[in-house]
C-alpha cells in the first residue's frame, strides 16, 4: 500500500517532535491572527475538485455516439443517439443522449447543465486521465489526488496548490467529506465540513468555559495541538458563516440529498468572510460492475443537482471559479455480464466555469476500434485509450486562471513536463 | 520503557483501553511476570472465562446465531409481496444490524478476551465488507460471528478460505454473479465475467498490491471463481452457510495462476480449483509480507522497521500462517518494546471511543449507550459495519488526524462524560488512577486545575488518550 506507507513518514515524524513546517504548515499557522478572514475579491480565481469515486463510466457520460463499436460492445447498456426516432415507447427518447457536437452527446441525466453547455461554461476532455496501468481504486484515487501516477506521495497537489496561495485565513480551503482526503492532506492545514451537515451543528466544545480548559490541553506545538488549534480557529468562522437555518437544512439529510446541501454550504463559504478558495467534494458510487443504467441515471442526476446549485449560489463568484469533476478510472469499452462495466482506463473530465472556454469537447478522440485507439494497447485490448494526460488539463487551467509561472506550476506537479496545452480559459 | 510504561503498553496494545482495576493488578503481580501472563492469557482466550452478564446480554440477541441460510429464509425481502410488505420486512432486517452492533461494543467493552476482540477489528477490516450493498445486509453479522471470529488467532488460510465462501463477500465483491459467458447457464444477471473479487482478493486479502501478479493472473483467477455464489430464491441450497456452487455457470477449463497450472474441472465440477488457488495465496512468500506488514504497522508503528516485518513473515511462513504464532514473535520482539514506540499510534475512532468507554468503567451498557457509541462512529467518519471500499479503514495516522476531527474528539468526549446519570459520573480521581502514567505530568496539572465537574472530560479528550 503505497499511500499507507508514505503517510506513515509524516507520522512518525510528527510523533518524534520534528517540527519543519517553517515557513507554511501548521507551526506557522498557529502563529497566524486568528481575526476575521479579510475578504477575498470577487475576482480571485478559485477551484474546486469534484471526485467520483469508483471509476465513472465517461463512455455514457459524454456518449461517442458516431462509433459502430460503442453500440456493438454495450448491447444492453449504450445510450442510444440523440433524438432517436421511432423508438419503440415514446420513453426511449428521453433516455438518449443530447447532442453537444455533432459527435458526443451528453447523458440525459444531466440535461439541468445543458443551459451551462449553451451559455460556453461547460466543457469537457474526452479520452483523458492518468497514466498509470492500474485498475486499482485505491491506487488510482491516490495518483489522481497526488498528482504523481506511480510515485508514492504523500500529499495531495490540491494541498500544493495551497501551498502556493495560502494567507492567514484558516478557511481558505475546505474538504467537504467525512473525513480529511489525500487530495488535500500536506503540510497546509485545511478546514472541513461533513457532507451530512454534521460539522456545522453546535458542539460541546463551542462553550466558553469548556474552550478555555480545553485550549490549555493543546497549548503546545505538537501537531495534535495545531490542529486542534487550527480546529477551533476554522469552527469559530464556518459557525459564524453557515446560518443556523442552513445547518438545520442540511441536518439528517439522507445522502441524496447531501451532496446539494454540502454545495449549498460551501458556496456559502466562498461567497462570505470565510473567503474560501480551494474546495474539494465528493461522490461516491460509480463502480457499476452490476445494473449500471439505474445506479448511472440515479447518480448523474444528485451530481447535475448539486453542479446546479454551486452555479447558482456563488452568484458572481462564479465567473473566476472552476469546477473540475474527475474520476479515478473510465470503464471497459464492453458492457460484461451484468449490465454493468468493469474497471478500465481513459475517461471524460469535466470543466465548469465563468471563465471556462465552454460548448467544447477538447482533447483527441482516439475512437473505439482496433486501427485507432482502442486496441493499441498490448494485453489490455478492452478500454479507451488516454490522450490527455489529466495533469496537462490542471496545469493549462492553473496557468491561464491563476496566472502560475513554471516554479509553482513544478512545485504543484512535481516531476512532470506538460505534454500539451490546452486553451481552456 | 520503564515498568509502568510497559504496562499501559501492553494493555494499550492487546486490549481496546485500560480498565479500572487493571493498573493495580498488574502492579500486584509484578511487571514482568504481568505481562508475561497476560499475553499468554490473550493468546488463548478460551482460558479466560466470560462474565455471566456478558452471556446473558449476548443471547438476547438472537439473529447472532443464526445461520446465513436461516437469515436468508427468515429476513430476506420478498419482491412479489406488495410495497408496504416490503418496507416492513426491510425494517425488521434492521434487528441484524442493531443486534450485531450490540453485540461487537459489548464484547469489546466487557470481554476479557481482549486480544481476540481486538483482531476481529483487524480482521474485519482487512476482510472488510460493507452491509449497505444488496443481501450483504443479511449476512455481515454472521460474516463476523462464523467466519472471521472463530479464525482470528487461527491459521491464516482458514480465515481466508471461511471469508471467500461466505456470502457476504460472494456479494460485497460481486462474485456470486461471476459467470463463464460460455457455461450452459449464462443468461439474465448472469452472463458473464466479474472480475471484482478477484482483483481485491489478490491486491487486498493475500498478496499486497505488489505482490507480483499481474492483469492475466486477475484474468485466471476470475474464471477459477465462476460459479461461485450464494443462496437466494432461484438458488436454493440445503447448505446452512449460504454458500451455492454452480456448476452450470462454471468455467471448467485449465488455468494458469501465478505461473502454476490449476486442473480445471473434475468430478466436483471445478469447485476444487477455487480452493486450491485460494491455499496458493495463502502460502505464497507475497502473502507472508503483506500481512505481516498489516499487523506490524496495527500493533507497532505506521511505519514499522523493515526487520520486525521479515521475522514475522518468516515466522509466518514457518508456522503455515499460524497468526498466533505471528503474533507471538510480535510482542517478544525488541520493536514492540522499543520506548520510540510508545503512545505514539494514534487511534481510530473506534479504538478512541471504546477506549473511553473502557476507561469510565462502563458496565453492562444500555442499548441507548450503545447506540451513542455508533452514532459517535458515524460522526467521526468510520461506521461500523459500513465502510464501503474494501481495503477497510485506514490504520495510521494521516487520514483519521486533522483540525475537524480533533473538534469533533473533544465534544464526544465532553458529550460522553456528561451524558452519564450523576450517580454513575465517572469520578475523577479513580480515572486519573485507571489510567495512570498514560496522562503526562503535564496533562495532569492542567487537569487538577480545572473544576472538579471538567475534569473527567478533559482526560477523556485529552492528548494523551488520543494515542495507544
Amino acid at each position: 500500500m503505497k499511500r499507507r506507507h508514505f503517510i506513515t513518514h509524516t507520522t512518525l515524524a510528527a510523533a518524534s517532535g520534528f517540527v519543519t513546517l517553517a515557513g507554511h504548515g501548521w507551526a506557522w499557522r498557529a502563529k497566524a491572527q486568528s481575526g476575521p478572514a479579510a475578504a477575498l475579491a470577487a475576482n480571485s480565481p478559485r477551484l474546486i475538485v469534484v471526485f467520483l469515486r469508483g471509476g465513472t463510466d465517461g463512455l455514457n457520460v459524454v456518449v461517442p455516439y458516431q462509433e459502430a463499436r460503442y453500440y456493438e460492445a454495450r448491447p444492453s447498456i449504450a445510450i442510444a443517439k440523440p433524438g432517436s426516432q421511432g423508438a419503440p415507447d415514446k420513453s426511449a427518447i428521453d433516455k438518449s443522449a443530447i447532442d453537444l457536437d455533432g459527435q458526443f452527446g451528453l447523458h440525459p441525466a444531466l440535461q439541468p447543465l445543458m443551459s451551462e453547455w449553451q451559455a460556453g461554461n461547460l466543457a469537457f476532455v474526452h479520452a483523458c486521465g492518468s497514466p498509470s496501468e492500474t485498475r486499482s481504486h485505491f491506487q488510482a484515487q491516490d495518483y489522481i489526488e497526488t498528482g504523481m501516477p506511480d510515485v508514492v506521495a504523500n500529499d495531495g497537489w490540491l494541498n500544493r496548490l495551497l501551498a502556493e496561495m495560502r494567507n492567514e485565513n484558516p478557511t481558505q480551503a475546505i474538504n467537504v467529506g467525512e473525513k480529511m482526503s489525500l487530495i488535500l492532506t500536506g503540510d497546509e492545514t485545511v478546514a472541513s465540513i461533513t457532507a451530512n451537515g454534521a460539522a456545522d451543528r453546535p458542539l460541546p466544545i463551542d462553550r466558553p468555559q469548556i474552550q478555555t480548559a480545553f485550549d490549555r490541553l493543546y497549548a503546545g506545538k505538537s501537531q495534535l495541538a495545531r490542529a486542534y488549534q487550527e480546529g477551533r480557529r476554522a469552527r469559530e468562522i464556518v459557525l459564524r458563516e453557515i446560518s443556523e437555518e442552513m445547518m438545520k437544512a442540511s441536518r439528517g439529510a439522507l445522502p441524496p440529498e447531501q451532496f446539494k446541501d454540502s454545495a449549498q454550504s460551501l458556496a456559502r463559504l466562498m461567497t462570505s468572510d470565510a473567503a474560501t478558495q480551494i474546495a474539494f467534494m465528493e461522490l461516491g458510487n460509480w463502480d457499476t460492475h452490476v445494473n449500471q443504467m439505474g445506479l448511472m441515471q440515479r447518480n448523474l442526476g444528485l451530481l447535475a443537482t448539486g453542479l446546479k446549485t454551486l452555479v447558482k449560489d456563488l452568484g458572481a463568484v462564479y465567473n473566476n471559479t472552476t469546477i473540475v469533476v474527475i474520476s479515478e478510472f473510465g470503464r471497459t469499452v464492453a458492457e460484461n455480464g451484468n449490465g454493468g462495466t468493469d474497471h478500465g482506463h481513459g475517461n471524460v473530465v469535466w470543466l465548469l466555469g465563468g471563465g471556462i472556454q465552454g460548448k467544447k469537447v477538447y482533447g483527441e478522440w482516439p475512437g473505439l476500434t482496433a486501427t485507432s485507439g482502442y486496441e493499441s494497447r498490448e494485453y489490455e485490448s478492452r478500454d479507451l485509450a488516454i490522450t490527455t494526460d489529466f495533469r496537462d488539463v490542471l496545469i493549462s487551467l492553473l496557468s491561464q486562471q491563476f496566472g502560475f509561472g513554471s516554479g509553482a506550476i513544478a512545485r504543484i506537479f512535481p516531476n512532470y513536463q506538460a505534454q500539451k496545452t490546452l486553451p481552456l480559459v | 520503557m520503564d515498568a509502568p510504561q510497559k504496562i499501559t503498553h501492553v494493555l494499550n496494545r492487546l486490549s481496546l483501553g485500560i480498565r479500572p482495576g487493571d493498573r493495580a493488578k498488574a502492579e500486584q503481580m509484578g511487571v514482568e511476570n504481568y505481562i508475561q501472563h497476560y499475553i499468554q492469557q490473550q493468546l488463548n482466550p478460551s482460558s479466560l472465562p466470560e462474565p455471566n452478564s456478558l452471556l446473558v446480554r449476548l443471547k438476547a440477541l438472537p439473529t447472532l446465531t443464526l445461520s446465513a441460510k436461516q437469515l436468508f429464509e427468515q429476513y430476506a425481502v420478498d419482491n412479489q409481496a406488495d410495497a408496504d410488505t416490503q418496507q416492513a420486512m426491510r425494517q425488521r432486517q434492521a434487528q441484524i444490524f442493531q443486534e450485531a452492533m450490540q453485540a461487537r461494543f459489548l464484547r469489546a467493552i466487557e470481554s476479557p478476551r481482549q486480544l481476540q476482540e481486538v483482531m476481529v477489528d483487524f480482521w474485519f477490516n482487512h476482510f472488510n465488507v460493507s452491509e449497505n450493498k444488496g443481501l450483504t445486509k443479511l449476512w455481515t453479522s454472521n460474516y463476523e460471528q462464523v467466519a472471521i471470529r472463530p479464525h482470528v488467532l487461527g491459521k491464516f488460510r482458514d480465515l481466508l478460505m471461511a471469508t471467500a465462501k461466505h456470502p457476504a463477500m460472494l456479494v460485497y465483491l460481486d462474485n456470486w454473479r461471476n459467470t463463464d459467458p460460455n457455461s450452459p447457464q449464462a443468461k439474465g444477471g448472469f452472463r458473464g465475467l466479474n472480475e471484482n473479487y478477484a482483483r481485491e482478493l489478490m491486491e487486498l486479502h493475500t498478496l499486497g498490491i505488489n505482490g507480483g501478479y499481474s492483469q492475466a493472473d486477475v484474468e485466471s483467477l476470475t474464471r477459477i471463481f465462476t460459479g461461485w455464489s450464494v443462496i437466494t430464491q432461484q438458488q436454493p441450497t440445503a447448505d446452512a452457510s449460504g454458500f451455492v456452487f454452480v456448476r452450470d455457470r462454471h468455467d471448467p477449463s485449465d488455468k494458469v495462476l501465478l505461473g502454476k497450472k490449476i486442473t480445471g474441472g473434475g468430478p466436483d465440477g471445478g469447485l476444487r480449483e477455487g480452493e486450491e488457488a485460494l491455499a496458493l495465496l495463502a502460502q505464497h512468500p507475497a502473502t507472508a509480507r503483506h500481512i505481516s506488514y498489516k499487523l506490524a504497522q496495527y500493533f507497532v508503528a505506521d511505519d514499522p522497521p523493515e526487520g520486525l516485518v521479515s521475522q514475522l513473515a518468516d515466522r509466518f511462513i514457518a508456522t503455515d500462517g499460524d497468526i498466533k504464532a505471528v503474533l507471538l514473535k510480535l510482542f517478544e520482539s525488541d520493536a514492540f518494546w522499543r520506548e520510540a514506540y510508545y503512545q505514539r499510534k494514534f487511534k481510530t475512532p473506534y479504538q478512541y471511543l471504546l477506549s473511553i468507554a473502557r476507561a469510565v468503567g462502563a458496565v453492562s451498557p444500555t442499548e441507548q449507550d450503545l447506540t451513542r457509541i455508533y452514532g459517535f462512529m458515524n460522526q467521526l467518519g468510520m461506521p461500523l459495519y459500513r465502510c464501503q471500499m474494501p481495503n477497510g479503514y485506514a490504520q495510521v495516522e494521516g487520514p483519521w488526524l486533522n483540525p475537524d476531527a480533533m473538534m469533533r474528539r473533544v465534544s464526544l468526549a465532553i458529550a460522553t462524560v456528561n451524558h452519564r446519570p450523576p450517580e454513575n459520573k465517572p469520578d475523577p480521581p479513580a480515572l486519573q488512577a485507571t489510567l495512570g502514567n498514560q496522562l503526562s505530568a503535564e496533562t495532569r496539572a492542567i487537569v487538577n486545575d480545572a473544576p472538579m465537574h471538567l475534569r473527567s472530560a478533559l482526560m477523556m479528550g485529552s492528548p494523551d488518550m488520543m494515542y495507544r
